[in-house]
């Protein structure tokens, strides 16, 4: 059987492959128009790194703002603009495309043995429709920006706001598209290209959980697609389904707005908990425990995560009777996301762990998801919500959620795929410090906005009374922290792609297909077409990844990158 | 027993011109387009859900308005665009059946049958958003006038006032507040406008891929080797003519049974 | 088991089991699918125009839809070929359906429980 073996762990030094997908080809012709998945995951990455980092320099002003009580740093006005441009920048350009844009589009096709996605060009599209779409969003936000939150709530966003609604409003219309055929390609992708024996219960948990992102993204992001176009005509004809002085219904805007968007919180967590899923199981070097309840409460979530969108709307004018009923759904949703944490919880018993930096971020989601998800459970709760509505306890919650969940994710998942999507090491050092550095400052950030938001600090102000003050300062003070945190991957990953030693194929030593083939992989990803015969996550004998003359079974790493400087 | 990784010898016959790189073969590259498809019209159904979500509550709130700007389009061009999108449904099956048979001056014929039909439902509707231009019926413009003009005017709004339910604030409205029951009628017109608009930028685009399939069908392209791209369009047609089916009757004939 | 599913490559192929099969429907089906759909649209004409809300309130509404629900069955199933199609079509047909239905439902329940006078 050894001379079947694709990939070949004894080597003391990895190599770095002369041919792979990003040596083939250096014209910029060569990168615009591929239609390599793996290609365009990296055009993904450089792109929403610009967002993500455009969307923490407002971040970061809105908590310079709020140091002090009173508003010296910019006008009401000015704040509504940052936390409004913030919230859609992050949201809209950053968290929906990241893990499934850049690492779902890396890996999907990788992890199921196939040479691509299903449609490479709508690929393609997919990333030209979210580069027009953030053109136009930023385009707005120069000319003057938008000043009605994320949210556009109606009819201020029709008829009173008097900046920059329409341009907006199309630059994420037709991102959504981008998103729609994304879902699209990774659902067919996933049911038509897996490798002959890769049944549906041998894919990796990751591609679970992009398959249940990928419906969300099809049946929710449309109905995002004709608000917002509803939004705009409204603005631009003075038609009021919208506007109660002309007879109609800004209530019915927060259904149709939340019916997406509360499915698109679903959309941002999910590909997390599948990269969690696997740093956990591979980290831990043991099966997942429960593979099945995991796959499953993706679907679950996936789909009762449609059933919840009224809970944003509990303090609105919503019948009572439909807030028990939203409520109550709610906690339902819980089950499945609990279903998820208890199963990772169990994986990693008597695992044997190592520490390296992805499993880091992958603890931490953890621990930061459980807690962004019970006080969740709080703002479900209809009575304790109308307490908590729009204060300080919604922004840490679903910051704990997003950053905590999502970001964190994110990170983790890009130093777990880092070697395999550039075929270099970065600095372990320099990752876990900043993997700690990025833990401190976000809790040291949103901790203190609980217990703000519980004494009444409402959100989307830009002064305070003064005894609000010492928790924001701690608030401020974490965010520099982070800052500085989520700068260092900038430099040392860069700093990798130059002087970082070659990975070599499989630097984790792990079972996974994506991990059957070389570091950076060719441009049709397996030279020779890849038959599964192992289940998911299986470090037995079985694997073929140990052979008996090295015996790498207990080690955790045997190709040491770093330390031999 | 070790797990390995194998040669799978995908090539081992000869390929058909259309097949896509990254497939193995036309069987799977069909089912492809196939899932893909349906996965789309899927997303298109969320689409218009959203907008007959909008229709559903504003139909529900103000019934009476509804049911007087739904007697203010003429049912018999609508019923008109109706048969013409169902012969246009019957042709594009057509055109699949010829492509599945490997027919092409069918194929042809077929195509260029429905993008005529198309057309002309396409021409009819601008004739009626032309006709609802001349009457001051449309929504954005500063001279909508609801109200019928002539003897109508009163037999409508004596089905009005009979029609309004008894201790409902609808009824207030009704008799005492035409400028607010005008809104409403507004709010019908931009309904029917967004969603007809909607479906007939459906129609635009339908037309462009039939004018694909058609520069196809001349080539030769499709036969019953590779029909994909002609089955995929069919459900597309169909599809926009689906979503005419929900609108006729709920645009066009909500409110006829009041004049009866 | 294991061994089963090694078995089972020897003739494997990609992704699922066939889904989409390749099904030549005769023409006197389309034909007789026309026909319905045409008497389905003349039969809508004809109801709207009697008051069937004397029956019950909506009727008109109800009748109209169920007409158009059938006709959009024929489309679906014949014209659209998802009665020879496989699970996965269907699925996402009635999913789809679904959606609609869990938007439409949702989103009433608010109204439609309101206090009287407020959206009433």
């Amino acid at each position: 059987m050894q001379e079947n073996l694709v990939i070949n762990n004894t080597q003391n030094l990895p190599v770095y492959p002369k041919l792979n997908y990003l040596n083939n080809g250096h014209t910029v012709s060569s990168w615009l128009l591929t239609k390599d998945h793996k290609r365009i995951a990296i055009l993904y990455l450089l792109s929403v790194s610009v967002f993500f980092m455009l969307g923490g320099i407002y971040a970061g002003l809105i908590r310079l703002e709020l140091l002090t009580p009173k508003g010296d740093l910019v006008e009401s006005g000015t704040y509504n603009k940052l936390f409004t441009h913030h919230g859609i920048l992050m949201i809209f350009f950053f968290l929906i495309p990241s893990i499934p844009a850049v690492l779902g589009n890396f890996l999907i096709p990788i992890m199921i043995g196939a040479k691509d996605l299903a449609f490479p060009r709508i690929n393609l599209l997919s990333w030209y429709l979210y580069i027009a779409g953030a053109s136009f969003t930023l385009w707005a936000l120069i000319q003057g920006g938008v000043d009605t939150g994320w949210t556009f709530y109606t009819p201020y966003s029709t008829t009173f706001s008097n900046t920059y609604v329409i341009a907006t409003g199309l630059g994420i219309f037709i991102n959504g598209f981008s998103s729609i055929l994304t879902g699209l390609n990774f659902i067919v992708t996933i049911h038509t290209m897996r490798a002959p024996g890769m049944t549906w219960f041998r894919l990796p948990l990751f591609v679970w959980a992009h398959y249940a992102t990928s419906l969300v993204m099809v049946l929710g992001t449309p109905v995002l697609a004709i608000t917002l176009l509803l939004l705009v005509v409204e603005r631009v004809g003075r038609v009021g389904i919208f506007d109660p002085a002309l007879g109609g219904d800004p209530i019915l805007f927060q259904h149709l707005f939340w019916f997406y968007s509360h499915p698109a919180v679903y959309i941002m967590v999910l590909p997390g908990m599948g990269v969690v899923s696997e740093l956990i199981a591979n980290f831990s070097r043991k099966r997942i425990f429960g593979y099945t309840f995991i796959a499953f409460s993706s679907i679950a979530i996936a789909v009762f995560g449609f059933l919840v969108w009224g809970h944003h709307m509990f303090a609105s004018g919503q019948s009572p009777y439909a807030g028990l009923v939203f409520s109550f759904l709610s906690m339902v949703v819980a089950v499945p996301s609990a279903i998820k944490v208890f199963n990772w919880t169990a994986t990693l018993y008597k695992g044997s762990i190592s520490y390296d930096t992805p499993m880091l971020y992958g603890l931490f989601f953890i621990g930061l998801f459980l807690i962004g998800g019970l006080t969740g459970l709080f703002l479900g709760a209809m009575g304790l919500d109308v307490h908590l509505t729009d204060t300080y306890f919604v922004v840490a919650h679903f910051h704990y959620v997003m950053v905590g969940g999502a970001v964190l994710a994110y990170l983790g998942g890009l130093h777990y795929w880092w070697p395999k999507m550039f075929g270099r090491m970065y600095s372990e050092f320099w990752s876990k410090l900043s993997a700690m550095i990025i833990f401190i400052g976000f809790n040291l950030t949103f901790f203190p906005q609980f217990i703000l938001g519980y004494m009444g600090m409402p959100r989307r102000y830009h002064a305070y009374p003064e005894e609000f003050q010492v928790f924001n300062i701690f608030s401020t003070a974490g965010a520099s922290v982070l800052a500085v945190g989520l700068f260092l991957p900038l430099f040392y990953l860069t700093y990798s792609l130059i002087r970082g030693k070659a990975a070599g194929d499989n630097p984790w030593l792990l079972p996974g297909l994506e991990w059957r083939t070389t570091s950076p992989p060719p441009t049709e990803n397996f030279i020779e077409t890849p038959i599964v015969t192992w289940e998911a996550y299986e470090f037995g004998e079985e694997s073929g990844l140990y052979d008996e003359e090295t015996h790498h079974k207990s080690e955790v790493k045997p190709v040491s990158l770093f330390d031999q400087n | 027993m070790a797990a390995h990784i194998e040669v799978h010898d995908a090539h081992g016959h000869i390929h058909h011109p259309a097949l896509q790189h990254h497939f193995d073969n036309m069987e799977q590259q069909k089912e492809a387009v196939s899932i893909g498809m349906w996965f789309f019209l899927v997303q298109e159904i969320m689409f218009f859900g959203g907008m007959f979500l909008v229709y559903l509550l504003f139909r529900s709130k103000f019934p009476m308005a509804f049911a007087v700007g739904s007697n203010h389009l003429n049912m018999w061009l609508g019923l008109l665009n109706t048969i013409v999108l169902i012969v246009s449904s019957l042709t594009m099956a057509m055109a699949v059946w010829s492509a599945q048979t490997s027919k092409r001056n069918l194929q042809i014929i077929f195509i260029i049958a429905t993008m005529f039909l198309g057309s002309v439902f396409l021409g009819v509707k601008a004739y009626e958003y032309y006709d609802k231009y001349e009457s001051n019926l449309i929504p954005f413009s500063n001279t909508f006038r609801w109200e019928p003009e002539g003897e109508h005017l009163i037999e409508e709004r004596k089905m009005i006032d009979e029609h309004a339910a008894p201790n409902s604030v609808e009824r207030e409205m009704v008799a005492n507040n035409y400028y607010q029951f005008g809104n409403k009628v507004r709010i019908f017109f931009w309904i029917y406008f967004a969603m007809t608009g909607l479906h007939a930028l459906h129609m635009i685009i339908g037309l462009g891929i039939m004018l694909w399939l058609l520069y196809g069908a001349i080539r030769n392209r499709f036969s019953s080797e590779y029909y994909a791209p002609v089955e995929i369009s069919g459900l597309y047609w169909h599809f926009v003519d689906i979503v005419w089916i929900f609108l006729f009757p709920l645009l066009y004939l909500l409110g006829r049974h009041f004049l009866e | 088991m294991r061994e089963n599913v090694v078995g089972d490559h020897e003739s494997a192929s990609r992704g699922d089991e066939s889904i989409v099969h390749d099904h030549v429907v005769p023409i006197p089906v389309y034909l007789g699918v026309f026909a319905i759909l045409m008497v389905g649209t003349a039969l809508t004409v004809i109801v709207a125009q009697f008051d069937l809300d004397k029956i019950f309130t909506g009727a008109n509404t109800f009748v109209a839809l169920l007409i158009a629900l059938v006709k959009t069955s024929f489309v679906v199933l014949f014209f659209m070929h998802v009665r020879y199609s496989g699970r996965l079509i269907w699925l996402s047909v009635l999913g789809g359906g679904f959606w609609l239905l869990i938007m439409f439902a949702f989103t009433m329940q608010d109204y439609l429980t309101r206090a009287p006078g407020v959206y009433h």
